[in-house]
């Protein structure tokens, strides 16, 4: 049992030292991981896993840490109480090696902040995250989030409407985006 | 102290669908409301976020806390991002296990969906402005965006050309 969580702790460490590019690329190493390689849990599962950490609050590379730390412990046949043990190990983990790589590069940033070269340097980076926010938007405007005008053309509708309104009052009346969120959610229910 | 901690925990809570969707509710609590963070800050602090390896949104939550506190208000910020998801999953993990098949929760999340879409993509034009982007330098962004969204060039590689670029315009080029 505390080799298992040994396992897992090392195993979470490792793909949070590795998990560079954001959650999904967390999902496929630890597809790698757990599932090919180690077999903690099943393909059936990690599907699952992975469509819940998608539609529940918070960060995907979280949510899976601490879903997948939990099946992992409770398929090796020990209680709920060491799933629970499972997943705090497992998200524990994940955020260990960039929580102190954060630390070290905010020392440094806060330093260094003024300095000619680190000026410079962000003066190359700042157009590109513009970009880098344009794609992730453009990447998401898929069927998965829209539906499709083919096949649910009252949902396409809805969803366009939606955005439309969610934009328009973050971007014109500085709506807070928890509200916008909130009202998303409600008009969901109702219509869709 | 706990106020950054509720901060973080508000939106960590309120974020679905991954980092990018946390920044509009960052830009609104810690740069618009608490000013925590200039508007550029925030620009950096996406790019250096990005460029480590780890869980984006936890890495904003561990500069901002170290800035304002040190270590103990890094380790707050990233408790407050990591423990609504981390609760709310263990939850679910425990209890419900048909939660996804549960039409009340399907159709509240096909209505965030789209809004969420709408709020990465709100923020954009807001940054553009901090960037200072003008028709001289806007190939960048754009060039960026079509790298990613259209070739699937990893943001890593974008943002790592951005730095080398940046650093050698300005050390050698514009000297």
């Amino acid at each position: 049992m505390l080799l298992l969580l040994l396992k897992l702790f090392w195993t979470f460490f490792l793909i949070g030292l590795f998990g560079f590019g954001g959650g999904y690329a967390m999902i496929s190493m630890i597809q790698a991981e757990i599932v090919n390689h180690h077999h903690w849990i099943s393909t059936g599962e990690f599907t699952d896993i992975v469509a819940i950490s998608q539609s529940t609050p918070g960060p995907i590379g979280i949510n899976s840490a601490t879903y997948v730390g939990y099946s992992s412990m409770v398929n090796a046949g020990y209680s709920h109480a060491w799933g629970v043990m499972g997943s705090l190990t497992a998200t524990f983990a994940v955020v260990l090696p960039s929580f102190v790589l954060m630390l070290l590069i905010s020392k440094f940033l806060l330093r260094y902040y003024n300095h000619p070269a680190v000026e410079h340097t962000f003066s190359g980076l700042r157009p590109a995250v513009v970009g880098l926010l344009a794609a992730a938007a453009l990447l998401l405007m898929n069927s998965e989030n829209f539906g499709s005008p083919d096949e649910s053309p009252w949902q396409f509708a809805i969803s366009i409407l939606l955005f439309a309104f969610a934009f328009i009052s973050q971007q014109v009346y500085k709506m807070n985006p928890i509200h916008i969120i909130l009202l998303c959610g409600l008009a969901g229910l109702i219509l869709l | 102290m706990f106020e950054m901690f509720f901060t973080f925990m508000r939106i960590g809570l309120f974020t679905i669908g991954g980092g990018y969707a946390m920044i509009p509710l960052i830009e609104e609590q810690v740069v618009r409301r608490k000013q925590w963070l200039t508007a550029e800050e925030l620009i950096d602090l996406i790019a250096v976020a990005q460029s480590c390896p780890g869980i984006f949104a936890v890495n904003i939550s561990i500069f901002v806390g170290y800035r304002r506190q040190g270590i103990r208000g890094a380790f707050l910020c990233a408790l407050g991002a990591v423990l609504p998801s981390f609760l709310i999953i263990l939850a679910i993990a425990l209890v419900f296990h048909q939660f996804r098949d549960n039409w009340v929760v399907e159709r509240i999340f096909r209505g965030i969906r789209p809004a969420v879409v709408a709020l990465i993509a709100a923020p954009v034009f807001r940054m553009a402005r901090s960037a200072r982007i003008d028709r001289y330098n806007a190939w960048i962004p754009i060039a960026s965006a079509i790298a990613i969204w259209l070739l699937g060039v990893s943001p890593i590689y974008v943002i790592l050309l951005a730095a080398i670029g940046g650093y050698a315009y300005g050390q050698y080029i514009k000297e």
